[in-house]
């Protein structure tokens, strides 16, 4: 029996009816093979429309539906509920955009869009008539989230998902957790500090029971799928005993003859190979740097809860979605980039940062008291060439907001900016006005002509063209050059290389879209939030996270989930397994299946992500993706085609 | 091709659904037109596009294709646009054996903002198209 399809064409207001003849649109289509039925409607989308729909779909026994109206994007999720509500398989519908890519854009040619609108029209009516039924693939999910990143928005994350009753694993790398957070002091807006912060955090993470804490842990394999992620992890030993003699610790601390820059202080200070968390981080131990540590067994002799003979622990870890909060890592400036590494007093902003809390009354840095500070920004970033083009963010505020502090909190501080045009959006502009009222000096420089730091006679000048006073040439000498450094995207990407996470121009980790998807990922089930996404600030960070979270808890609340069909095909008949398409596909989604008289491929239907990169490489053209088959995509060219 | 005694050449355009068709939905959103013979089928990636389907647009009655491909902004594979980039090569050369002129076939980066890019490309093809006829 032939199929019965009922067309739509909607007036949307006269958003499309004022450009379109949508009568005459329904008469060309109404007379085509299998149309069964067709209706003009002011409002489409209308609650009475959508009644209206439901009935006639009902009575006159319609097997597919297409509405010609806006984008999809808008109304394809409303009509394939109104198609399931009639009874009908909400893949048996099918949407025609005739008001974006139609009216709005002939509005200048009424007689050409409604040939238009015709075409597009009849070329869906040619894809449905083909179209087969599907059904959505429905799998089992555990109830229960990776996190992987203890810093503020994998913590916030976490939390977020425990008070939604859901079984957390929060993965950390490092054996403290608190990220980067944690070295830092005031922060804006709240001017609450970012150890306060944490701790804060940590005190709420022990309250749920279903939250479950690993650090110095890292995911070494990944197998499975959305709903059923099964993770390897491995758990690096600390070397010290839970609970050990805090005085025989610092004894141990004392003796041990190995010393290395301190990273939580960015290299300023230097700690031991072995030695204690700094307060923000947690849990509050003792650990042992294994890449350092020299094993001369001094420690062990002043402090017997010392142990070498622990070992690298595993352990299998089941859930239905992975959380990515991974973070960033500050930019490096490169050997003499404004004259970091040579001349001694330029440091970064995060040094600077962790200058300030290092330093009570008075700013020293190489013994100098320090007066007179300029801040050169966007290093590592906007950058003409590389990698670097992308804006921070983050660090113009960053950059005034610690020069507020630095004139706070020490006495007779000068601050001079060298600027490429400052971002301090939205409320954050209330610093800028802060800063320039205390009387600190903005001067700003071209991106191809960029300030010049020198040292003379043990002296630190900087040299800029200021574009505000007419290009002159300014000279100032600094006690401290603070280079405005970047958020990077994390060295270490191999947890992310792992599950094949898509990265963007900018190498941070890539949403599916920027606005309308912005923490979820193209692998089903993993969300990703905070700066290993791009550069952020906290509060950003933190909003993010709860979005992910929210998404994260989505696939796994119900115990199963509906993936949509569309997946490619493999004729096993004509395929010869040539590799083509195992070497084309980006998530492993294609296997080889060896029979005795041949082998070929086979789409594994829960990894496969429906974008059709095997489709083209194929010689024998055995490969098909669903709802995008050739005789459904050669049947719409030929409609379109037609005078 | 028969295209000298129309105003505007028949162009088929391979969009993808979540990069390069939200900005040609954002072209008409914005009002910037573009000829009314400009077709669109929406594919999740331009690396989908099969040569089969280009030739056969030609074969139908097309003057030109055009794929709006997603360019390094495919959230499915950074290689995105060296694989879009080998099937255009591959169908060029299909072209070239009919004694067809290659440049009916011309592709495009497209973000899903680029609606003014978008446009100036169609416009441009289009009169390459109807020159070229």
């Amino acid at each position: 029996m032939s199929k019965k399809i009922g067309v739509y064409i909607c007036s949307c207001g006269g958003n499309i009816s004022d450009y379109v003849d949508v009568e005459k649109v329904k008469a060309a289509i109404e007379t085509e093979e299998n149309v069964a039925f067709s209706k003009t409607a002011m409002f489409a989308c209308s609650d009475a429309s959508q009644k209206e729909m439901e009935k006639d779909i009902q009575e006159n026994n319609l097997d597919d539906v297409i509405v010609a109206s806006c984008s999809p994007k808008l109304h394809l999720t409303t009509f394939r509920a109104v198609t399931v509500r009639a009874g009908l398989n909400k893949f048996s519908y099918y949407h025609a955009n005739i008001r974006e890519q139609v009216s709005w854009a002939h509005s200048d040619d009424k007689s050409g869009a409604t040939e238009n609108a015709i075409h597009v029209v009849k070329a869906a009516i040619a894809k449905m008539r083909h179209a087969k039924p599907l059904d959505p693939i429905i799998i089992r999910s555990k109830k229960a989230v990776a996190v992987i990143g203890a810093g503020v928005s994998g913590m916030r994350a976490a939390i977020g998902l425990a008070k939604m009753e859901c079984e957390v694993y929060l993965i950390e790398r490092n054996h403290f957790i608190g990220g980067h957070t944690a070295q830092w002091e005031e922060l804006f807006p709240s001017e609450e500090t970012g150890r306060d912060i944490i701790t804060r955090l940590y005190q709420e993470l022990l309250r749920y029971k279903n939250i479950k804490l690993y650090t110095g842990a890292r995911i070494v394999e990944n197998s499975g799928h959305i709903g059923n992620f099964i993770l390897k992890v491995k758990i690096d030993p600390l070397f010290v005993h839970e609970n050990p003699d805090i005085s025989e610790v610092e004894k141990a601390i004392a003796v041990c003859p190995v010393t290395v820059p301190d990273a939580f202080n960015f290299n300023l200070t230097e700690r031991k190979a072995i030695y204690r968390n700094h307060p923000g981080e947690f849990p509050e131990r003792t650990v042992v740097d294994v890449q350092h540590c020299t094993r001369c067994g001094e420690c062990i002799k002043v402090c017997k809860s010392i142990d070498f003979s622990k070992e690298e622990t595993s352990l299998e870890l089941q859930v239905g979605s992975i959380l990515f909060a991974t973070g960033f890592d500050p930019y490096t400036p490169g050997e003499n980039e404004f004259g970091y590494g040579q001349i001694p007093n330029v440091i970064t902003l995060p040094q600077f940062m962790r200058l300030i809390a290092l330093n009570d009354k008075r700013l020293i840095v190489n013994g100098k008291d320090i007066k007179k500070i300029a801040y050169i920004y966007c290093v590592g970033s906007r950058q003409p060439d590389g990698d670097l083009k992308y804006c921070s963010r983050y660090c113009c505020t960053a950059a005034i907001h610690a020069s507020i502090r630095a004139r706070k909190k020490y006495q007779n501080i000068s601050n001079f900016h060298f600027t490429r045009g400052v971002r301090t959006y939205g409320k954050q502009e209330v610093y800028y006005n802060e800063s320039l009222r205390a009387g600190d000096v903005f001067l700003q420089s071209f991106d191809h002509e960029l300030p010049v730091v020198y040292e003379k006679e043990n002296r630190t000048f900087v040299k800029i063209n200021d574009i505000l006073t007419e290009q002159k040439e300014l000279v100032l000498e600094a006690d401290l050059v603070v280079l405005v450094t970047s958020m990077v995207p994390r060295t270490d990407q191999s947890t992310a290389s792992l599950f094949k996470l898509p990265k963007g121009r900018d190498n941070f980790l890539k949403e599916v879209h920027m606005k309308l998807r912005p923490v979820e990922t193209v692998i089903d089930g993993i969300t990703i939030a905070g700066t290993c996404q791009g550069p952020m600030n906290i509060t950003e960070s933190v909003s993010s996270s709860l979005s992910a979270a929210v998404k994260a808890y989505s696939y796994v609340s119900k115990g199963e989930i509906e993936l949509e069909p569309i997946v490619a095909s493999i004729n096993k008949n004509i395929c010869t397994w040539c590799n083509a398409c195992y070497e084309a596909c980006p998530f492993d989604a294609i296997n080889k299946v060896d029979e005795i008289s041949k082998s070929y491929a086979v789409i594994n239907n829960s990894i496969c992500k429906g974008c059709g990169m095997c489709l083209p490489v194929c010689p024998y053209d055995a490969i098909e993706l669903i709802t995008y088959s050739n005789r459904e995509i050669e049947e719409m060219i030929d409609m379109l085609s037609k005078d | 091709m028969n295209v000298t005694d129309k105003k505007n050449a028949k162009i088929l355009v391979f969009s993808t659904e979540k990069i390069s068709d939200p900005a040609i939905d954002m072209a008409g959103l914005l009002k910037l037109h573009y000829p009314a013979k400009v077709y669109a089928i929406a594919i999740p990636c331009s690396s989908a596009v099969k040569s089969q389907w280009i030739m056969h647009a030609y074969e139908k009655g097309f003057d030109g294709v055009f794929i709006a491909a997603d360019g390094s902004d495919c959230p499915y594979d950074e290689t995105c646009t060296e694989k879009t980039g080998r099937i255009v090569s591959k169908t060029q050369e299909l072209m070239k054996q009919k004694n067809m002129d290659p440049a009916r076939l011309r592709m495009a980066a497209i973000c899903s903002v680029c609606s003014e890019a978008f446009v100036k490309q169609i416009k441009s093809f289009n009169e390459y198209l109807i020159k070229s006829a």
